[in-house]
């Protein structure tokens, strides 16, 4: 049997940001009707080239070529490649929330006769396609009262309804609870038998050994290999070394012999509700931070983590909080953010661009903004203390930039964190807390961050570092809290803690 | 000769160089040179008049009352906010002053201060639902709207149009600063005062440009070339020498210019080197991570939309005094003027982005139109649509240099 046109190739595929190159001559091949495995590490160009295949970074903004059943393709947009039949489902779901299940199934796409719509047909349809995506709902249901694994499928629902051929995940389960996650395979395992073709991207291995026919690794931008399952090819321990390129161990530099000190943060029978969310999204959480320590929080994305460092860090989001917050000693309620940083806490948050960085303005602007009476005499602020400070954080965390006036939406994510961690550096904080530091940046920046990390702590900084990378917090972890739905399910010493051990407890 | 130079040091050529830099500040510099073009255009059109001292006296006062709204509007915007209540607020502000003036007998020193702080808190009343409840301010300002130009006409229905008689309050928007006293002999019909504050207001812009270029240095920054830079100075010398060159054959300065220069430095100074100005920027880039940098977007919010209400009264007086009477449809439409102003001067609708001299700016090009148009006989429609042709037109090039920029 003579190979078959594979229904994509991309080839020599090589894209540059300001800084950085993301990709790098990367090639890839998708056979029809398989399910095909894209890993790597963060920042290894994963999104990067699925975007260039949807069509988000257009023709011309890439070199190489992409070629579907052997054609070549010069997409200007995402509706040039929804054209050809690929849809790509983003982490971050792209639905309507306040428009009902088929609404957005048929958003873009509506069924109409002439310029009205034909509302009978579009449910009707809505509904046959949920069949076979096996979502038990009510059409007419508003997407913001699913949860997220329905509405991870009412997207694949969509995707279905334009008749897609080339099905494109990224991290489809990382929202996901094992059940929805299993459910979520299954039904992938169903469209392979139905003729769709389907792209993966995730970082659990172990969903993508039992489900992929082949695995394509990348690797700091660059194609490293592509196993054949088949073939016997595809083990846990051969993706992880393709993966990192080296031993695990040299991911994180080697650390002195700590010396931990008194309690700084002690938090006790910690709750919270969200009125804007409507539920409880912290109950009975304890925890503390010792002096010099990094004390890591594992948990899967919605499992409090984040709305556990918000109510510490002064409660922006107005949750109602009850319990204990005793920092240094003394018992504390803070009102703001503003309390907190007063009080010595500092929180590098995990959304950089959302609520981490004022993208438009320049480097020293951000990294002074949280500290400006530091530099500024009777509230006028001295420009030129401020590019002094700047400076010195952009040597001493080498930050790559040809001026600290650079605008920081022109940098790269590793340098933009840089920045991030500059600008509360700058505000000298016993307590550190580090909500997902190194995502989205490349292996060079982490390991300059969890250096920086290390020498942080041995001046008798505190980190509380909250982290979804699993290695990331065994990694670098003095002691390690596990959440899961707003509770924390364990407490480790890092010697006892395992992956297996923290994904369990993670998931109970 | 020149140029051939400061090539040998390196430097490129002066055209070289002058393209270089208009190229990476066309947005800094676009709207000074519009303005520029624009006044020339009408001194050609209009046979001179347009530049003749006395029209020039007049254009700057008439641009006195929107130019204040200018100024507070662009911090408005500038953290994504917007108020259209400022207009008839300013009216009924102006009603208010006339009010306390003639009906309850009350000197001017005591009216004015009395006025601004009433604006300062019908300022803070706006910010109360979008601070505390997170009101669009679109909604609640037009609810502002609404209640100023109902009070308005109360406050004027008795009586219609107010005359004010007092001439202290009505020197605000029609006198001109006193000469220097025993100098008349010297140089008749020409304004020393206000030639001398040109010169010293010029001898200081260029200390200061010195010594801001010498710290640059100092630090290893980059700094425009020499020639370039030279060309700034005596640009800006010769258009502020100039200015006060021709205001001083007419009347000299009129306290309305001063006011609004008084205000413009204050809100320049305090939005380009003070803590707080940066806070205000920081709210417009990024509220989320200004509130997390220990900003209080609600503080913000009070103080932008205050100092909005209090430049607002500040509108009224200047307006009120011009007229010599508050009128029952004073502060019409001043708004969406103040907006357009804003907007011309290259504020960002996306927050975060504008300066208050830039809208001086933009009020200055919207007013010479006007200005120009009506000294051509240009009809009143006709004016309209070329105002609102060049908003667009200066939005359009404001957003593509950005694009461009970046």
């Amino acid at each position: 049997m003579s190979t078959p046109t594979p229904i994509l190739e991309m080839k020599g595929i090589t894209k540059e940001f300001p800084g950085v190159k993301a990709l790098n001559n990367v090639s890839f091949r998708v056979n029809r009707g398989e399910i095909h495995c894209l890993v790597g590490e963060n920042g290894a160009g994963k999104s990067t080239l699925m975007k260039v295949l949807s069509g988000v970074y257009p023709y011309g903004t890439y070199s190489g070529d992409i070629l579907i059943n052997g054609e070549v393709q010069k997409f200007r947009g995402i509706r040039d490649s929804e054209h050809v039949g690929i849809a790509i489902i983003y982490q971050e779901l792209a639905l309507v929330p306040e428009l009902s299940v088929y609404e957005n199934i048929f958003l873009g796409n509506e069924i109409r006769n002439g310029p009205v719509m034909n509302w009978n047909e579009t449910i009707k349809r809505a509904s046959d396609v949920l069949g076979r995506v096996r979502l038990d709902v009510n059409p007419g249901a508003r997407i913001k009262d699913l949860g997220v694994g329905k509405q991870q499928l009412v997207e694949i629902a969509k995707a279905l309804s334009r008749e897609v051929k080339l099905l494109i995940l990224d991290e489809p389960t990382a929202a996901l609870n094992e059940d929805d996650s299993a459910n979520l395979l299954d039904l992938l395992r169903g469209l392979r038998t139905q003729g769709v073709t389907c792209i993966m991207i995730s970082h659990k291995l172990k969903e993508v050994i039992a489900i992929a026919d082949r695995v394509t690794v990348l690797r700091d931008g660059q194609t490293i290999c592509t196993l054949d399952a088949h073939q016997g090819e595809v083990a846990e321990a051969v993706l992880i070394k393709h993966m990192v390129g080296r031993e695990i161990d040299n991911i994180y530099p080697p650390r002195a012999e700590r010396q931990l000190g008194e309690v700084v943060l002690d938090v006790r029978d910690w709750s919270a509700y969200s009125p804007a969310l409507g539920r409880q999204v912290l109950r009975d959480v304890n925890l503390n931070v010792r002096k010099g320590e990094i004390v890591g929080v594992a948990g899967l994305m919605g499992s409090g983590r984040t709305e556990l460092a918000m109510s510490i860090f002064g409660n922006p989001l107005h949750y109602q909080v009850k319990g204990e917050l005793v920092l240094k000693g003394q018992r504390r309620t803070f009102r703001s953010p503003e309390d907190a940083i007063k009080a010595g806490v500092a929180y590098v948050t995990e959304d950089r661009k959302g609520n981490g960085l004022i993208l438009i303005q320049d480097i020293k602007q951000n990294i002074t903004l949280a500290n400006l009476r530091e530099i500024a005499r009777r509230s006028v602020i001295d420009a030129n203390a401020e590019i002094k400070v700047a400076e010195g954080y952009k040597t001493s965390l080498n930050i790559k930039t040809p001026s600290v006036e650079q605008r920081v939406s022109n940098l790269s994510g590793g340098n933009q964190q840089k920045v991030c961690l500059g600008k509360w550096l700058f505000v000298k904080p016993d307590l550190l807390i580090l909500d997902e530091p190194t995502r989205g940046i490349d292996v060079g920046a982490k390991y300059e961050i969890y250096t920086l990390m290390n020498q942080l702590v041995q001046q008798g900084m505190s980190i509380l570092m909250i982290s979804s990378e699993l290695p990331e917090v065994l990694g670098m972890s003095d002691r390690v809290y596990v959440v899961s739905a707003g509770r924390v399910t364990g407490e480790l010493p890092i010697a006892e803690a395992t992956p297996e051990k923290v994904m369990q407890l993670a998931t109970s | 000769m020149l140029s051939e130079n400061l090539q040998t040091k390196g430097a490129g050529s002066f055209m070289q160089n002058l393209q270089k830099v208009l190229r990476e500040n066309i947005r800094e510099y676009g709207m000074f040179i519009a303005l520029f073009v624009i006044m020339l255009i009408f001194a050609f059109t209009t046979g001179g008049v347009f530049l003749s001292s006395r029209n020039l006296s007049n254009l700057l006062n008439q641009t006195g009352y929107i130019a204040v709204l200018a100024i507070g509007m662009t911090l408005v915007i500038v953290i994504r906010h917007i108020d259209l209540s400022v207009g008839f607020l300013a009216g009924f502000m102006g009603a208010v002053a006339a009010i306390a003036l003639v009906q309850w007998g009350l000197p001017t020193l005591v009216v004015v201060p009395m006025v601004l702080a009433l604006g300062l808190l019908a300022g803070l009343i706006t910010a109360f639902p979008v601070a505390q409840l997170g009101i669009p301010s679109f909604v609640a300002s037009l609810a502002g709207w609404l209640i100023y130009r109902g009070l308005l006409q109360l406050a004027t229905e008795r009586t219609g149009t107010i005359i004010i008689p007092n001439a202290s309050f009505n020197a605000i928007g029609n006198g001109f600063i006193p000469d220097i006293p025993g100098l008349d002999g010297v140089a008749p019909g020409i304004h020393k005062l206000t030639l001398l504050i040109g010169v010293v207001a010029v001898v200081l812009f260029i200390v200061n440009e010195l010594n801001a270029r010498r710290q640059k240095l100092a630090y290893g920054f980059d700094v425009l070339p020499n020639d370039i830079f030279a060309l700034k100075l005596a640009f800006i010398s010769l258009l502020v020498g100039g200015i006060t060159w021709v205001l001083a054959g007419y009347n000299g300065l009129s306290w309305t210019v001063v006011i609004v220069l008084v205000v413009l430095g204050i809100y320049h100074f305090i939005t380009t080197q003070t803590v707080l100005g940066r806070h205000v920027y920081a709210v417009g880039g990024n509220p989320e991570a200004a509130e997390l940098s220990g900003i209080s977007v609600k503080r913000i919010v009070y103080m932008v939309f205050g100092s909005m209400g209090m430049l607002s009264a500040l509108s009224g007086i200047l307006f009120a005094s011009r007229l010599q009477s508050a009128t029952t449809t004073a502060g019409t439409l001043f708004e969406l003027d103040a907006i357009a102003a804003a907007y011309v001067g290259g504020v960002s609708a996306a927050g975060g982005v504008g300066r208050v001299t830039g809208s001086i700016i933009g009020a200055l090009v919207m007013t010479s139109l006007t200005s120009g148009m009506n000294l051509m006989g240009v009809g009143i429609a006709y004016q309209y649509i070329v105002r609102g042709a060049v908003l667009a037109a200066a939005v359009i090039f404001d957003v593509s240099t950005r694009r461009a920029a970046r």
